[in-house]
């Protein structure tokens, strides 16, 4: 058994962490590359596999060198046996479709053939949620979006999932699939462990994991366009039909409502407070302020 | 019912000292063990006063089980012990070291965080190496039965477990003692609470204020009138860093005097012959309380039903007589003999006989003795009754009782009795060994305490406020039953995180005007639980432990 968890390092976009010049534009060498957040969702969802089911579990990502640190950030994360980087400046400004070109050709590539790929949903930065089902199509393996649950049969060589029909958590459909499949995870994905024995192996894969993560470069190989025998042609900028015209900032709606503060111990403060709410609760017909 | 069910030989319920010795030489023996734990650390859960004793005349002994234990998990070893009796501000003194050390291989002050998650590294690599191991954040919610035999354990956190063996040491409220009917929460007499502050001591101070070196350490023992003639007294054990201080009460005393524990706490920690050792700055560490099974009335003789067997506190296996305060011991060795019965029976291929394999050897290795002293049984029935009470009480507080006490002081013989074990054993659970007599000595033979205390203990709110809850929302763990005042208004003072009129604790005594009629009830808000099980005992409710990981986390303990 043989599972691979894509992942991609996005700008850190938490408040504080940001930072935007003056026309809006991201400064990208002022804020930190992290995780895509909701590639968690992946790594969750390979985690279980690989504690049910044991097999190996790698975690490949597209980017630029320093992309090491986020795939040992992932490798700590879901307890991951090895990393793969696919990097080069010839894969420099890829759109997704170039993208996925690139990543199937990576995973093709893997000397043990993957029987399950787990992509997350959609990143921080583009958004567009293309990237996991372009590379999918790629590989012409099958797809199951928006798992919630998920089963492997390793006899059977098959996969069953729960997935959410229209992204509603009200319709949950069961799907079954052979493998080699392709599987994204949706952020209701929740992993059960029920057994003693799953949790066990999660403390051994913590333990092992914990070692092997200080230095997870030695457990990293990075491929370039040669490597992956991609033409430069149809990578890179050049092969990405996507053209950004322009960016625009979208404007702050202003703010209308005014807020002052009161010190509940100021009893002047608090008596102004009161009688500015009197009209409103006037208007539901009852008194606000009790018997 | 379903055949995918997890099977393991051995399940043990907890990972306390008598969980993890029984774990650990199951182990040994080669049989697959895992241990589940509530808490999310083992020691997250406990709370002790505490001193663990290495017995001489024990079959098992804690660093037996667990080399390099004294190295690792405990705190300073208690090189010299002493008991106080308190009248007004005289203090009588007596040194019963002899006292201490009868019997005793070694003695050390611990603190259960660093002493129980040490022990659980030791138990998860021991229990691995048999396809077990130990986990964490899962609470066992009940007994998985078939045929109305206990055949494993069901939890919350994961499906249900089959199991060879089911070793309870999920402590003082065992719910799975509780389930297979083998204790029960009924009689206040049968408890003691304690309440405890580990107190903060800077690097040196122990050693200046007690006049020690690195390596030894203080115990020492209160009684008299600090408390109002609540039955009980208070405790001071020096750690590395840090001193534990507190008091165990019987806990119906506790009930029947309404007493606030909590102040009784501040009652000794600003007594001002305790300023000697706190100095000016008080900072506390932990505030932290538990019930303690009173051996000697909850022991239960016989600690099995199928499968299950009980271990430590589960099984009441708590020994507190006099100044005789003595359980993780016992637990150790509980636990241990418990996985030798089970190893026995399932060499004999009679997996089933380990509960009474169990109960025999607490009986021949002369454990039961000590839970349940012989003596203290003849002794009870002679002293504990009112008349007894009275006239001793009476003849004590006479003049001609005070001439006696100094005659016998002059000689110290005084100090002698009190260094007898002997004597301890059998010391009824009266006021007069607790109160009358540590009073009148205090005040007949004790000396004035000159010093100022300058302690000024937190509040309440600040107490609760210091410690760590991750609170299960939407699910209490408790529910009041009859909220009636008669029925559970006695938890309001009697819960070490609750006071008569403080709103931010547990139980809450409130008057409900209804159709024209008052009516006093309590309501209780389990945020701030400490999940002693005092109100178990006091008042009438649905008493169960919080789900895996959640509730309070002491970091001391």
């Amino acid at each position: 058994m043989h599972t691979v968890a894509l992942t991609k390092g996005v700008p850190d976009f938490r408040e504080g962490q940001v930072s935007f010049d003056e026309d809006g534009h991201l400064e990208r060498g002022e804020t930190p590359t992290v995780m895509n957040p909701n590639d968690k969702h992946a790594l969750r969802t390979a985690l279980q596999v690989k504690v049910r089911n044991g097999g190996h579990l790698s975690v490949m990502s597209m980017g630029p060198p320093g992309y090491g640190d986020v795939l040992g950030e992932a490798m700590e994360s879901v307890y991951a046996d090895d990393l793969y980087l696919l990097s080069d400046r010839e894969l420099a400004a890829s759109d997704t479709w170039a993208t996925a070109i690139t990543l199937a050709t990576g995973l093709e590539k893997l000397e043990d053939p993957p029987d399950l790929v787990f992509a997350g949903f959609k990143t921080a930065d583009g958004e567009t949620g293309h990237t996991g089902p372009q590379t999918c199509w790629c590989l012409d393996w099958p797809m199951i979006t928006h798992v919630v649950a998920l089963d492997v049969d390793e006899a059977a060589g098959r996969v069953r999932a729960k997935r959410l029909v229209e992204g509603d958590i009200e319709e949950i459909e069961t799907v079954e699939a052979p493998m080699p499949a392709f599987i994204v995870a949706d952020p209701e994905f929740e992993p059960t462990y029920r057994k003693a024995a799953h949790r066990l192996t999660l403390k051994d894969l913590r333990a092992e994991t914990r070692e092997r993560a200080e230095d997870h470069e030695e457990h990293l190989t990075t491929w370039d366009h040669a490597d992956l025998n991609l033409d430069p042609d149809y990578i890179g900028l050049d092969g990405s039909p996507t053209i950004v015209s322009s960016v625009d900032p979208i404007p702050k709606a202003p703010a209308e409502r005014e807020a002052t503060m009161v010190d509940p111990a100021d009893a002047a403060g608090m008596e102004e407070l009161f009688e500015a709410m009197e009209p409103f609760a006037a208007a539901d017909g009852q008194s606000a302020a009790g018997d | 019912m379903t055949d995918d069910y997890e099977h393991y030989e051995a399940v043990v319920v907890g990972a306390g000292p008598g969980g993890a010795a029984a774990a650990a030489t199951l182990a040994r023996n080669g049989v697959e063990t895992v241990v589940l734990e509530r808490g999310v650390d083992a020691g997250s859960k406990n709370v002790t006063g505490g001193l663990i004793y290495a017995e001489e005349s024990a079959p098992y002994t804690v660093d037996g089980i667990f080399p390099g234990f004294r190295e690792h998990a405990t705190e300073r070893p208690i090189t010299e012990y002493y008991i106080h009796n308190v009248a007004g501000e005289s203090v009588k003194s007596f040194d019963i070291t002899a006292m201490h050390e009868h019997d005793t291989e070694w003695a050390d002050a611990v603190l259960r965080r660093k002493m129980d998650s040490w022990m659980a590294e030791q138990v998860h690599r021991l229990a691995r190496e048999t396809g077990g191991g130990l986990l964490t954040d899962v609470k066992v919610s009940g007994l998985l039965e078939e045929d109305g035999e206990i055949v494993g354990v069901t939890c919350e956190e994961l499906d249900p477990i089959r199991a060879d063996v089911v070793v309870a040491a999920d402590g003082v409220n065992s719910e799975l003692a509780r389930e297979a009917g083998l204790m029960d929460w009924e009689s206040p007499e049968e408890w003691f609470q304690g309440v405890k502050a580990v107190v903060d001591m800077p690097d040196g101070t122990i050693e200046d204020r007690f006049g020690i070196g690195e390596d030894e350490g203080h115990a020492h023992l209160f009684s008299g009138d600090l408390y109002d003639g609540v039955r009980g007294g208070g405790f001071l054990y020096t750690n590395e860093e840090s001193l534990c201080i507190g008091n165990v009460f019987h806990l119906d005393s506790i009930v029947e005097e309404r007493a606030e524990v909590q102040d009784l706490l501040d009652r000794l920690l600003t007594h001002p012959f305790m300023a000697q050792w706190l100095g000016e700055e008080y900072e506390e560490r932990e505030y932290s309380a538990k019930l303690v099974p009173d051996s000697k009335k909850a022991a239960n003789p016989s600690p099995y039903e199928g499968r299950l067997v009980l271990v430590g506190d589960a099984g009441g296996q708590m020994q507190a007589q006099g100044p005789i305060i003595k359980g993780m011991n016992h637990a150790v060795t509980a636990g241990a003999l418990a996985a030798e019965a089970f190893v026995e029976a399932r060499s004999r291929g009679k997996p089933d006989s380990v509960g009474a394999r169990y109960e025999r050897r607490l009986h021949d290795e002369g454990v039961m003795d000590k839970l349940r002293p012989r003596r203290y049984r003849v002794a009870a029935a002679l002293g504990e009754n009112d008349a007894a009470t009275g006239i001793a009480e009476r003849a004590l507080d006479s003049p001609v009782g005070r001439l006696g006490l100094r005659a016998l002081d002059r000689v110290d013989a005084l100090e002698r009795a009190y260094a007898s074990p002997y004597l301890a054993m059998m010391m009824p659970d009266t006021s007069v060994p607790y109160a009358t007599l540590p009073a009148v000595i205090g005040e007949a033979l004790g000396d004035p305490v000159r010093e100022e205390n300058h302690v000024e203990p937190p509040t309440l709110e600040e107490r609760i406020g210091d410690l760590t809850y991750d609170t299960d929302v939407g699910n209490p763990h408790i529910v009041v039953e009859d909220n009636s005042f008669d029925a559970s208004g006695a938890a309001v003072t009697a819960c070490p995180v609750s006071a008569e009129g403080f709103g931010g604790g547990c139980y809450r005594d409130e008057t409900v005007k209804q159709n024209g009629s008052e009516e006093r009830v309590v309501s209780l808000d389990t945020q701030p639980c400490v999940e002693c099980g005092t109100c178990a005992v006091v008042a009438d409710t649905r008493w169960e432990h919080p789900r895996g990981g959640k509730g309070v986390e002491f970091e001391q303990g």
